[in-house]
């Protein structure tokens, strides 16, 4: 059974490897990254079942007994989010196989990320909180070189901020663990969940929480520290793009859902109500950002950001519904928002341009895309049949549950302007007709001299549309079939909110 | 550079500096040495190479591309670690057999070499990759 708690870093990196041997043939590198990708996720897969099946998993590395040495562990939640990197992980490596240059795919582009999705799968996996801050340096190396590879002017300026911060926030984490091990005298989570508790300044434990909470805060893209998204995400190729929108800042928020169930759960009336407080804020500094934004992949940025605020809401609320539904809202927009930028992608391959200002037209000359924005559009700002709806309902009817009305409020005036930052997307770049200069500066933008009048649109190829259209699907079976999905979130939140059986697993009987 | 001096010195520093990270990558199993030094002191070897000479003949001097290097230690190492995974032990468990050598007798060989010298490869292709990007700059 632990072979599989291995296999989603294994697998990975194998590929990479094999990738590295094939420098020269960039094909070579697309295929197996396909391949790889295909594994990850039917790997992830099996893991998820096991874990349903069979209860909390875990592995010892190097068969070092538990707390000494690193154990891999996969709950539900974790197992939920490995599937869920090998999902997004997939869709990316497809549709980068249509859209990445050559250029980038000659400079490493699939290594990389290959070694982006090990880094996500071990952050997940990993039992042991320096092993966590490891994987988070794998993770966010591979991610400097994918948002700087190309070396375009914008995309250095976005690579600069994104280092900088990042690099704070994982000097703060490296400083926290430091002093989490000086006052507890381990590294792994399950014997410090035991431990904490028996610390005598307990003032002290806090102060780490506040110390955690802020590194992985920045990772998570909360308020007041998520100016680095909005400001680099909009950069890189889109294929990049998505892939962070879709799983980085989720990695952050996993951290901190981590952390403030197994660790820091001393002081709950004093943590978790700061996080609620920064989860609110977080909804609404997004969204009016977002509000302010005329540019396609900016507006998705700070909708990010928007969004993390909910993921944040259920932390915060601190009760099994509220949980659940952050789980439910991680797994939801995961899959949205990586759809949302990859169809970004698909009207910058149509247009030659993310500027809603020159697009227009969309509607008319490919109707099918539209429908296809739609999906996760709505979804996105909660109408009902589609699983953000469920999403902000579970979310909802725990804040009321618990009695935090203004959460609540905030939550659902936060929707109502998501609805209206869609429909100016929706307005601009599909529904209005399309705009005038379109005839040439647009045209000589791209480069490309076949570049069309409306008559005769680009083609897409099967590469560019099949991800978007699975990841579409997959939002609307969350939505209409939502009930196994959140009977999932909610046995998940459950083993959270209990982590008397992660620590039994991990430190109980050894395999 | 072409000082007769360096170029001499070169020739006979070179061999001695790859044979004696092998030696350090090996020593590192029981005292202090290991892979990484081991590929550092590799790598330092043809960058000196590279100092005298220029970045195309060291290249020549390396016959493979580094990135091969590179993917390949870390498959190495990834093998090493998966080795264990088929015995059904945990991933990274040492392995170990014994090697008679005539004359010095039992050899205990295990997988933690074969990792330790996939870290060698890996740090001599990241570090010759680093420095000849930035000698042709």
């Amino acid at each position: 059974m632990n072979v599989l708690l291995v296999l989603p870093i294994l697998i990975p990196l194998v590929t990479a490897a094999v990738s590295l041997l094939a420098w020269r043939r960039p094909r070579w590198q697309r295929w197996l990254g396909i391949g790889g990708a295909a594994a990850l996720l039917a790997a992830s897969l099996a893991l998820l079942e096991s874990v349903r099946n069979g209860g909390i998993q875990t592995a010892q590395m190097g068969d070092w007994p538990a707390p000494f040495g690193i154990t891999l562990v996969a709950d539900l939640f974790s197992a939920i989010m490995v599937v869920m990197a090998g999902l997004v992980g997939f869709a990316v490596v497809v549709y980068s196989t249509a859209t990445v240059d050559h250029r980038r795919e000659s400079f490493g582009y699939y290594p990389l990320l290959h070694i982006l999705l090990m880094g996500v799968c071990g952050a997940f996996l990993t039992g042991d909180i320096f092993n966590l801050y490891v994987w988070f340096e794998v993770m966010l190396i591979a991610s400097f070189v994918l948002l700087a590879l190309g070396g375009e002017r914008e995309q250095l300026e976005g690579a600069f901020k994104y280092v900088t911060l990042n690099l704070m926030s994982s000097a703060l984490f490296l400083a926290a663990v430091g002093i989490l091990y000086g006052v507890a005298g381990t590294l792994n989570m399950a014997d410090l969940a035991r431990k904490l508790p028996q610390v005598e300044q307990s003032g002290l434990v806090t102060t780490l929480a506040m110390l955690f909470l802020v590194a992985f805060g920045i990772k998570a893209a909360a308020f007041p520290l998520f100016f680095w998204l909005p400001a680099s995400y909009h950069t890189p190729p889109v294929a990049v793009s998505a892939l962070f929108a879709g799983l980085l800042t989720k990695v952050g928020v996993y951290a901190l859902i981590r952390v403030f169930t197994l660790l820091f759960t001393q002081e709950v009336s004093y943590t978790h109500t700061l996080i609620l407080a920064v989860a609110g804020l977080t909804m609404v500094t997004g969204v009016l950002g977002a509000m302010a934004q005329n540019e396609f992949r900016r507006i998705l940025s700070f909708h990010i950001v928007s969004q993390i605020g909910y993921m944040l809401m259920g932390l915060g609320l601190f009760t099994v519904a509220g949980l659940a539904g952050s789980i439910f809202y991680i797994m939801h927009h995961i899959i949205v928002k990586t759809n949302l930028f990859l169809i970004s992608g698909v009207a910058n391959h149509f247009r030659g341009t993310y500027q809603l200002k020159e697009l227009g037209g969309l509607y008319r000359a490919y109707p099918g895309l539209a429908v296809l924005f739609l999906i996760p559009a709505l979804s996105l700002a909660g109408v009902p049949p589609l699983s953000g709806f469920f999403a902000k309902l579970g979310l909802l009817q725990a804040g009321l549950a618990t009695g935090q009305y203004a959460i609540v409020a905030t939550a659902l005036g936060v929707s109502l302007l998501t609805l209206i930052s869609m429909t100016k997307i929706w307005a601009e770049a599909f529904w209005k007709p399309a705009a005038a200069p379109s005839v040439d500066p647009p045209a000589a933008g791209t480069g490309t001299p076949q570049d069309p009048s409306q008559h005769d649109p680009p083609k897409g190829s099967l590469a560019l549309f099949a991800p978007v259209v699975v990841l579409a699907v997959l939002t609307l079976t969350m939505g209409l079939v939502a009930e196994p999905f959140v009977g999932l979130a909610i046995q998940a939140a459950h083993q959270l909110m209990n982590p008397a059986g992660y620590i039994e697993a991990v430190l109980g009987g050894r395999p | 550079m072409s000082s007769l001096i360096l170029r001499t010195a070169t020739r006979l520093l070179k061999p001695l500096m790859l044979f004696f990270s092998v030696f350090v990558l090996l020593r590192g199993h029981n005292e202090p040495g290991g892979g990484f030094a081991g590929g550092l002191m590799a790598a330092a070897a043809f960058a000196l190479y590279t100092i005298t000479f220029d970045v195309p003949s060291a290249r020549s001097a390396l016959r493979i591309d580094p990135h091969n290097l590179v993917g390949a230690g870390l498959l190495l190492a990834a093998i090493s670690g998966g080795i264990s995974l088929l015995q059904g032990r945990p991933f990274l468990t040492g392995q170990w057999i014994a090697l008679p050598v005539p004359g010095v007798g039992e050899v205990a060989l295990g997988t933690v070499l074969l990792f330790d010298t996939g870290v060698y490869m890996v740090v001599l292709g990241v570090t010759l990759l680093i420095i000849w990007s930035l000698a042709e700059e």
